[in-house]
């Protein structure tokens, strides 16, 4: 993965979040907007979920930088696509650039997480290691984004995700 | 209140955030995808929100508090306006007194809705003015000009989203606002509020003289700011289109209008000849294109090929390299289903075995139309599986018209399928017909709200229950049911077949919770017998809802 240190805000960051409805697609965007939101940068989130809870195809996109325009990351842009179901894979690796990074659902041990339903969360763990926030910062926005009986096992999940990345 | 408050807001959360900053009164709508959550969260930030049975109905009642001399808000999906069009025309006539903002949220692209009209033409066609918005700061900020030109014409204000604008979360800072200080108090006005044709004259005439004020008074506003650029290109443009072109040209000079009825044709014409080659980059229709044009103003629009579904980055840059060669087709997702317990499939598996003629309906239920079931024959618009289904019966050959049933979602029916049940008892077909409304108890499609059958309000508190039966009573109709779809499909069947056999009217309602709402109408329920109120629900690690 490439140096957090490397990464320049005056350039604008694409991640592009990609699954099925009812995984938690929309939630790791918020909550990856909100960590860019706090951090002080522009950001711009945009989501296609045309009826997401009936299982259908789920995308949605996280913009951030000095200034961002467009909601939407154009395909062929992405700098990370996170993907939550192994079938979505190939119905989103249009966006990323050539040399974009994919994260895929298989990145995180499923067997390591205390709930299954927390894989979104792990995987924002392991593109956390890519993006030049702070864990505080991570913490934070996971705690405004979840109910509190759910803390603990997604800061859990978030911690595996920044640990188990290969 | 701070000054400075940096709040991340979607497109619909900034409209509601205005509206309470800008001291609206009472906001009335009917769900919609894009526009559901402004009210819900106009709700939640404590203001007052209510759905009301449809979107016509909303709109007068947002009238009402607007001629009472209080700010009003009223919220739709595009076509929403369709079903409230006729207040929204006279009302342009009327005017108000307290500022009165309508929001058509329209679909590009159909994420989630049977077409994609582009409402910007009902501003044209009612007079009103229209604005804009291209992120969640000009919602803010476009809502609360929306309350204030709208007082100082005394006219109602279009809000025109998309479901880019609604959706997306940008940064929003708030401001002071200045509310109106002068209570709601009914002020007598018979000439300028009782349309008859004597007073609908000068009210026309008015009308067409407040939109000539209107014009004068935008051409050199600020709502139509300059993005400066080199003079090569030129690109003239509006909404969310604006900020894919700032990215797809970041060396071009950029016109954008945020009052987009009436156009500021001037300033349009000096920016066309201010640079070399002047574009207009619009979603949907040609409107701007069409308008400009038609003024006189030489200006190139996009290929018609680009009018269809929603415009990006990828496709400004098409359009302004003239590129008209096949776009890349995405890999298909996967469709959306029923959910695996959903109480729809009990009706859809005995309506597919019968091999019933199905005039359907739009909600969660419309996605009986895909295998296994295939069993949905019709869908129009909210409502039509009455009317449709009857026309059916009226005309078809007696042994066809006997397999033909309506089906219709509980928010539905009471949206705009009543009337279609009057009609079925004024009207009755020769072989009589069967209705079966889909009672989940919800608003599935649009994210679990209430109506007026679940016997709650927006916010989720006990109020009057519409109750079926004795609608179905009151209307004559001769046959009553109610089945549990989960648990009684053999019944149903039966049921099913008796009516078809008969030359009567039946009304049959399936009646099961959507198991997405179940547990959350229990919290309710226990909230509604306890004196603290109700308890918000809780989502999990994924968002619970639908779209439509
Ligand atoms: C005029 C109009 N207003 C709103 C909508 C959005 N919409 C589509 S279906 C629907 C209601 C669905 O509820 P229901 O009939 O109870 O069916 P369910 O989804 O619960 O199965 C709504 C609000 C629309 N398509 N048209
Ligand atoms: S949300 Fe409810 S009504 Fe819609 S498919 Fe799921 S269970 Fe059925």
């Amino acid at each position: 993965m490439s140096d957090p240190a490397a990464m320049d805000v005056e350039v604008v960051t694409n991640v592009v979040f990609a699954g099925l409805g009812g995984q938690g697609v929309l939630k790791a965007s918020d909550i990856l907007a909100d960590v860019a939101f706090a951090s002080g940068l522009d950001v711009k989130k945009s989501e296609l979920h045309g009826m997401s809870q009936r299982g259908g195809s789920v995308t949605s996109d996280v913009r951030f930088g000095h200034e961002v325009f467009s909601p939407m990351v154009p395909v062929g842009e992405a700098h990370y696509l996170v993907v939550l179901a192994e079938s979505e894979v190939d119905t989103s690796r249009h966006y990323l650039r050539p040399d974009g990074v994919l994260i895929a659902p298989e990145w995180i041990d499923a067997q390591r997480l205390t709930n299954p339903r927390s894989h979104n969360v792990a995987l924002l763990g392991a593109l956390s290691l890519a993006l030049p926030f702070t864990t505080d910062t991570w913490y934070a926005a996971l705690e405004a984004n979840l109910p509190e009986r759910l803390h603990a096992v997604n800061r859990e999940a978030f911690d595996i995700g920044r640990s188990d990345v290969r | 209140m701070h000054a400075c408050d940096r709040l991340l807001l979607t497109g619909d959360e900034a409209v509601a955030q205005a509206a309470l900053d800008g001291g609206v009164a009472l906001g009335a709508g009917y769900p919609g995808t894009p526009s559901t959550e402004i009210l819900e969260h106009f709700d939640t930030l404590g203001g007052r929100a209510q759905w009301a049975p449809n979107e016509k109905v909303a709109l007068e009642v947002a009238i009402g508090a607007a001629f009472a001399g209080a700010r009003a808000l009223a919220t739709m999906k595009h076509v929403g306006l369709n079903v409230a069009a006729d207040p929204f025309f006279t009302a342009a006539y009327t005017g108000v007194t307290g500022g009165l903002v309508i929001v058509s949220a329209d679909d590009p692209g159909m994420a989630s809705s049977q077409n994609e009209q582009d409402n910007r033409r009902y501003a044209v066609a009612a007079g009103v003015p229209m604005l804009e918005p291209s992120d969640s700061q000009e919602c803010y900020e476009l809502t609360l000009a929306g309350l204030e030109i709208s007082e100082r014409w005394r006219i109602p204000v279009l809000l025109r989203l998309t479901t880019r604008v609604c959706h997306s979360k940008t940064v929003v800072r708030r401001r002071r606002v200045e509310r109106p200080t002068s209570a709601p108090r009914f002020e007598r006005d018979v000439q300028g509020r009782v349309m008859v044709p004597a007073f609908a004259r000068p009210a026309h005439r008015r009308l067409r003289e407040k939109l000539a004020g209107i014009e004068a008074w935008n051409e050199p506003s600020d709502l139509n700011p300059i993005r400066e650029g080199g003079d090569a290109l030129g690109i003239v443009t509006s909404g969310v289109s604006y900020v894919h072109a700032c990215e797809a040209a970041p060396d071009a000079r950029i016109l954008k209008l945020t009052m987009t009825h009436p156009l500021p044709i001037g300033r349009i014409r000096a920016f066309a000849q201010s640079v070399k080659r002047c574009v207009v980059i619009e979603e949907g229709d040609p409107y701007l294109a069409d308008a400009i044009r038609a003024a006189g103003i030489g200006v190139e629009s996009a290929p018609s090929m680009y009018r269809f579904g929603e415009l990006d980055v990828n496709r400004v840059r098409r359009i302004l390299a003239g590129d008209i060669t096949p776009e890349p087709v995405p890999p298909r997702g996967k469709p959306p289903s029923l959910c695996k317990a959903c109480p729809h499939h009990g009706v859809f598996k005995v309506l597919s075995k019968l091999g019933c003629i199905t005039a359907g309906d739009i909600g969660c239920y419309t996605l009986g139309v895909l295998p296994p079931y295939e069993a949905m024959d019709t869908c129009v618009c909210m409502g039509a599986a009455l009317g449709v289904g009857l026309g059916l019966r009226h005309v078809l050959p007696e042994a066809e018209a006997r397999r033909v049933v309506s089906v219709i979602g509980d928010s539905t029916f009471v949206h705009s399928g009543i009337t279609g049940l009057v009609e079925m008892a004024y009207n009755p077909p020769p072989t009589g017909h069967v209705v079966l409304i889909l009672d989940n108890a919800t608003t599935a499609m649009t994210g679990l709200q209430e109506h007026p059958g679940t016997g709650r309000k927006l916010d989720h508190t006990p109020t009057a229950r519409l109750a079926f039966e004795d609608l179905a009573r009151a209307i004559g109709i001769a046959n009553f049911h109610v089945v549990d779809p989960a648990t009684e499909d053999a019944r149903l069947e039966e049921l099913l077949v008796e009516a078809l056999g008969r030359d009567e009217l039946t009304l049959i309602v399936a009646r099961r919770p959507c198991v997405l709402a179940a547990g959350k109408i229990k919290q309710y329920e226990r909230a509604a017998s306890t004196p603290t109120g109700p308890a918000a629900c809780e989502d999990g690690n994924n968002e619970s809802g639908g779209q439509e």
